[in-house]
């Protein structure tokens, strides 16, 4: 057997070996992410669509997707944009350059995002005038990082029809609970706003049926008071003058 | 055969690669908080070890001595990029649990300790029947921490209900530090002290003994 550690023969063999891999592994990456990619999209309907309550089990989710309309809103105007193809624009990655958002500052930054997108996306069910359900999406800080989700409203643009999160890192069982199908069926039915103020709040234990202003009010989390306080201020925030709140009024006027 | 049948054998009870040799446990804590997870995560190692082995025991007389540990991982994180995208091309779901544990395979130490303690010494098919033992090995670990961990800790079984919560209108009151990682450190601890009260052989001698008190043996 020949010296295998000469100098030439451990290039050779690296090189060689080298070669072999990295065409094994772009080929797998590159055949691969047409299913990659239809992953991507179809959990992203399944979270819009599970944020709305209309998630169905057992039916294609492309299927009960048809009938949702993607689309561009100008965030501070509250004016759709059609030059903006809603279908690809990716609403995340425009809060992250500097040309596409702006910077909070620490007063009106409730949600502790940091920066804000110029355009937004929402998802209409329905017809565009007279929408069934408005979703759009949320984000803020919770205890340990950014939770990720999607608020939906009734057709009044007033009543709330659900909440959910598709991503975040609150502690299993005592902040992650904002997962829990329980907890997420307080929404459907609550208020959003008094007049034309923001007025859903998550309250520090449970709600008092009787009171008045039980309508705007949600149970906390119990053991999770960081989580619940991040929940109440993305919603507010969202549905506030500095996210969707320009939208949603012009949507409520009719004038969108 | 009896041979090779040890080698895919030995390593589930009597020379198990976390009860033993207390090696891949940061992924035994990360994932095991559910069942599925644990079992997508055991396919995955199981699949990395089962061929990197095989692919590094091919080509050992080819390795040059003063680079094989590189090479040795240039092998398996091909492998292990490769079993990633095929993760999120076919279980999208559980690959976003497993977010980063599956790249981490690449540091897992069982991997690499069985490329370089057996796979650069044994011929292919001896190798690939190593590379699967310790694979199952690990699976045994990782799944019965994930069938404590989600049974207690949040009452089902594969995500199907098995005890009813108490949240959800049932009689159980779940453990929460089961769902959190430092309870995998108790159940594997909990784990390796029954194999070792089971095989003896396994308990190491202790490193040093007690003298017995002198001044007492001077009074008596």
């Amino acid at each position: 057997m020949s010296n295998k550690d000469t100098v030439g023969k451990t290039i050779r063999v690296a090189l060689a070996l080298c070669i072999v891999c990295s065409v094994l592994v772009s080929a797998a990456a590159v055949i691969l992410k047409p299913a990659q990619e239809a992953n991507v999209q179809e959990d992203r309907q399944r979270n819009i669509l599970a944020a709305a309550g209309l998630l169905e089990a057992g039916v294609p989710v492309s299927e009960q997707f048809a009938n949702i309309t993607a689309r561009a809103v100008d965030l501070d105007s509250g004016a759709f944009i059609e030059d903006v193809d809603a279908d690809i624009f990716d609403q995340l990655a425009a809060a992250k350059d500097p040309a596409q958002s702006g910077r909070l500052d620490s007063e009106t930054d409730t949600a502790k995002i940091g920066r804000r997108e110029n355009v937004g996306l929402v998802y209409i069910v329905g017809d565009a005038n007279e929408p069934e359900t408005v979703i759009i999406p949320v984000r803020g800080a919770g205890l340990w990082g950014q939770m990720y989700g999607f608020l939906a409203l009734e057709s009044d643009i007033e009543t709330i029809a659900g909440i959910g999160f598709y991503e975040h890192k609150e502690t299993p069982g005592l902040g992650g609970e904002v997962d829990n199908p329980r907890w997420k069926s307080l929404w459907p039915g609550k208020s959003a706003f008094r007049g034309d103020e923001v007025a859903i709040e998550v309250i520090k234990g449970s709600v008092d049926r009787e009171s008045p202003t039980a309508a705007y009010k949600v149970d906390g989390l119990s053991g999770a008071t960081l989580t619940t306080r991040g929940v109440s201020n993305l919603v507010q925030f969202w549905l506030g003058d500095d996210g969707y709140g320009p939208f949603l009024s012009s949507l409520k006027a009719g004038e969108a | 055969m009896s041979e090779l049948k040890k080698t895919l054998t030995d390593p589930i009870f009597n020379n198990n690669p976390i009860g033993l040799q207390i090696l891949g446990i940061c992924s035994a804590l990360a994932v095991t908080s559910s069942l599925s997870v644990s079992l997508v995560m055991c396919i995955a190692l199981t699949s990395v070890v089962a061929f990197s082995n095989l692919f590094i025991s091919l080509i050992r007389s080819t390795i040059p001595n003063n680079i094989r540990i590189i090479v040795q991982m240039i092998i398996i994180a091909s492998l292990v990029i490769v079993v990633d995208q095929v993760l999120k091309a076919v279980a999208y779901e559980i690959s976003k649990q497993l977010s980063v544990f599956v790249g981490l395979i690449i540091t897992n130490c069982i991997v690499m300790g069985r490329a370089e303690a057996f796979a650069m010494k044994n011929p292919p098919f001896e190798s690939f029947v190593d590379g699967l033992g310790n694979g199952l090995g690990y699976s045994v670990v990782l799944l019965t921490v994930g069938f404590i961990r989600e049974l207690f800790g949040a009452g089902t079984l594969f995500g199907i209900e098995v005890l009813p919560l108490v949240t959800e209108g049932g009689w159980y009151n779940p453990n929460g530090l089961l769902l959190l990682p430092p309870s995998a450190f108790f159940i594997i601890g909990l784990l390796i002290w029954a194999l070792r009260a089971w095989k003896t052989e396994q308990v190491e001698e202790p490193e040093f003994k007690l003298a017995a008190h002198q001044v007492a043996r001077e009074g008596a």
